[in-house]
């Protein structure tokens, strides 16, 4: 069955944005990173589309992008989970595109310094035990598009965020816990509106509510109990 | 101010740069994407070190002793003894950094079984050691980023060194989003991984891998070794676009290849070796399964006898990604698997110090040429590429030479801003493919070479590419004996004249190839 790709290009940030159609005529059963592989080899090959790619089996987050209007990572979905015949691509929405597809999400780890994410100290054991999912985090900003409170240069950093955070006070020791519970209080949970729409979305099918509960319980609830004492 | 340009920032770059930064040196951490982009998130099954907390007497000498021999004797003995003496050491620090590994009830780190190695020594965090790593160690840089000893360059792309009386002054990169050329000034480490790039489409590694960088450095008259020396992964399926890697983990933790035809299943592995069965080193279970296929069996992987904890708790990234590429659960049926191309032991030639043949230039990681040999065991990959960057970066440390260049912006044309078609690099795999395959005879590297020198290239990034290709072909031609990942059907004996390096140069505007003694240190 031939596809209809409706694809949002432009050749810079500063020039205006065009839909190019391209019929794909192969193999539905395959994913939309390779469709876009062929088409830019077979179809565009004069004018190949800019995107970003890297593993191809979802776990480097490289190939985001907004897939019949939500943002997808290209390698995680095949043609054939959108029976329309019709597939539409678009550059994610909450960062400045580049080029065509390619967007650039630097705010991301900018945010990530802001907030202070990392250890001054040895690890501690995994006291909420979210260190591990909340590690396969792959920072490809779907969450952050989906996300109704978070833009980029807000203050507010979004699940990218918590993720990170989340490992970290898992496992913070020392001057390293305060300092984490204030960013995170800061930085997350005075933002958050629990509309975990980060939660359906995560192509890592990381369950950032359950980062969120933990993560809340060690920085918040039991540093009020705490300081209540 | 000393400022040191890093290549590529995946495991070896962040390590070499952590190490630098705790120095208090100034790097730059230049790559085409973040780190969160980069191949080694795709390591699974974990990283070795004779940690002896499974009970087995396990010892530093005896991890330095079989990884030379899974190497076939080809790895520096120096190099390969400070790696494995370094091994706990560099586990330690990563639980420190707070990677979440498998532990023991008692608290210790938990170690599995891995390939070629009869104790187990593989320390892992479920099926997904390599992201978890890095999202330590990317935590750990971050936060010398925010003290301004780490400036990271990502976007942006190798286009070459800037080599001034011999001596590597600098690198140039361009900036992919804006497209503009900068001059680097500093020495430089090249972490730019392996050379997948070489083969689009069929190997376990990223589609981000032009292979480009390895290119360049070599037209620039850097020396690489063992170009030969290519790692077949026993157990890989075909997913779109790629070979998706089934970590030896499966095995380690109880899988067992068969091979299956008119009906029949044969353990072939554990029929033809009753010690380490589906544990050996990977270069014999590749071959091994080559030969069944051969013989028109299919071969598979059946992991469903594998306990349900143990898919909980050690292997359940594995088993989502399997029903999630496959459509088929691995724990209720086998799963057909095959060959692919995993590694490259060789690369850019390096001494136990990670300095190059060019002063100024240091290599780490799977770009270079050093730990591996003739095969690399599972699990020292990780551990290669820590250890390299750190030894990289202590070597970069007390290297003394005065700035001969100072940093700039670059606008002119540079013949080298160009990438490789993707019909050119398509028609360059095909015909490595052909002549590097598992089992390798004369007149297939021949013909291989052949096509290689027949294609025309349209820019200096294919001129580079085909150079390399030929390098690789030549560098198999001329190893007219079978060790390790190099199988000559034609040479089925290793001999230990061949015990040596080989070595590939680009000079007078051709590929030299010789053989030299292994390394011993220096």
């Amino acid at each position: 069955m031939a596809v209809k790709f409706e694809i949002l290009r432009r050749r810079s940030a500063s020039d205006p944005p065009y839909t190019q159609t391209v019929i794909y005529d192969r193999d539905t059963d395959t994913t939309v990173a390779e469709a876009l592989k062929y088409i830019n080899a077979e179809l565009l090959a004069d004018d190949p589309v800019s995107w970003e790619h890297s593993c191809g089996q979802k776990k480097c987050g490289a190939c985001a992008m907004r897939i019949n209007g939500l943002p997808k990572l290209a390698c995680d979905v095949r043609l054939k989970d959108f029976p329309g015949g019709v597939i539409t691509l678009e550059p994610l929405k909450k960062f400045p595109v580049v080029r065509d597809l390619i967007v650039d999400r630097s705010v991301i780890f900018d945010d990530l310094k802001k907030l202070g994410a990392w250890l001054t100290e040895d690890a501690g054991p995994d006291s909420t035990g979210s260190a591990y999912d909340a590690s396969r985090c792959l920072r490809c900003g779907c969450c952050l598009e989906v996300c109704p409170n978070f833009y980029a240069g807000g203050e507010f950093f979004g699940a990218a965020a918590l993720a990170s955070a989340a490992r970290l006070i898992s496992e913070a020791q020392g001057s390293d816990r305060k300092r984490l519970y204030g960013a995170y209080n800061e930085r997350f949970y005075r933002g958050c509106g629990r509309s975990l729409s980060c939660r359906d979305i995560c192509p890592a099918g990381i369950d950032t509510e359950r980062l969120l509960v933990a993560s809340n319980a060690a920085a918040i609830w039991k540093r009020l109990a705490r300081s209540r004492d | 101010m000393k400022v040191i340009n890093i290549i590529g920032a995946g495991l070896a770059g962040l390590s070499a740069a952590l190490t630098l930064a705790e120095k208090g040196i100034h790097t730059r951490l230049i790559s085409r994407q973040p780190s969160e982009r980069a191949q080694s998130v795709l390591a699974e099954g974990g990283i070795n070190a004779a940690l002896d907390t499974m009970g087995e007497d396990d010892t530093r000498d005896l991890h330095f002793e079989e990884t030379m021999r899974g190497g076939a004797y080809l790895a520096d003995p120096v190099a390969v003894k400070a790696l494995t003496d370094g091994a706990p050491g560099i586990v330690e620090r990563l639980a420190a950094a707070g990677v979440p590994f498998s532990r023991n009830p008692d608290g210790s780190l938990m170690l599995r079984s891995f390939g070629g190695q009869k104790k187990k020594r593989t320390a892992f965090a479920q099926s997904s050691t390599g992201k978890m790593i890095m999202t330590a160690l990317i935590d750990a840089v971050r936060r010398y980023e925010a003290a301004g000893l780490v400036e990271r360059l990502p976007h942006h792309t190798m286009i070459r060194l800037l080599i001034t009386d011999g001596v590597c002054a600098g690198v140039r990169v361009r900036d992919d989003y804006g497209g503009r050329l900068y001059d680097c000034a500093g020495a430089v480490i090249a972490a730019c991984g392996g050379l997948n790039g070489f083969f689009p489409g069929v190997t376990t590694g990223t589609s981000d891998n032009s292979g480009m960088a390895a290119a360049v450095l070599f037209m620039q008259g850097v020396k690489l070794a063992n170009l030969e020396m290519i790692q077949y992964h026993p157990t890989t399926v075909g997913i779109p676009g790629k070979r998706c890697l089934v970590s030896e983990a499966a095995r380690g933790e109880g899988g067992r290849l068969f091979s299956e035809k008119d009906g029949v299943r044969s353990y072939f592995m554990e029929e033809r070796y009753p010690t380490l069965k589906n544990l050996m080193p990977r270069d014999v279970v590749s071959r091994e399964m080559y030969s069944e296929l051969r013989g028109g069996a299919k071969t598979f992987l059946d992991m469903t006898g594998i306990p349900g904890e143990t898919w909980e708790h050690k292997l359940s990234d594995l088993r989502e990604e399997i029903i999630h590429y496959l459509s088929l659960d691995p724990a209720a049926e086998p799963v057909p698997v095959e060959p692919g191309i995993h590694y490259f032991m060789g690369g850019i030639h390096v001494n136990a110090r990670h300095e190059t043949n060019l002063r100024g230039l240091y290599a780490a990681g799977e770009c270079a040429c050093i730990y591996h040999g003739a095969n690399r065991l599972g699990g020292n990959s990780v551990l290669g590429a820590l250890f390299g960057g750190m030894t990289a970066a202590q070597s970069v440390y007390e290297y003394r030479s005065r700035p001969r260049m100072t940093d700039a912006v670059f606008s002119g044309h540079d013949q080298l801003d160009c990438e490789p078609s993707d019909a050119f690099s398509a028609s360059l795999g095909y015909m490595l493919r052909e002549g590097l395959g598992i089992v390798r005879n004369d007149s297939g590297i021949r013909t291989a070479l052949e096509s290689v020198q027949m294609l025309g290239y349209e820019n200096e990034a294919e001129r580079a590419k085909k150079a390399l290709a030929e390098a690789m072909l030549y560098s198999a031609l001329g190893r007219m004996e079978s060790r390790g990942a190099h199988y000559r059907e034609d040479f089925p004996e290793t001999f230990e004249g061949f015990r040596g390096t080989t070595a590939a140069q680009f000079r007078d505007e051709r590929v030299r190839i010789t053989f030299e003694a292994v390394g011993q240190g220096e």
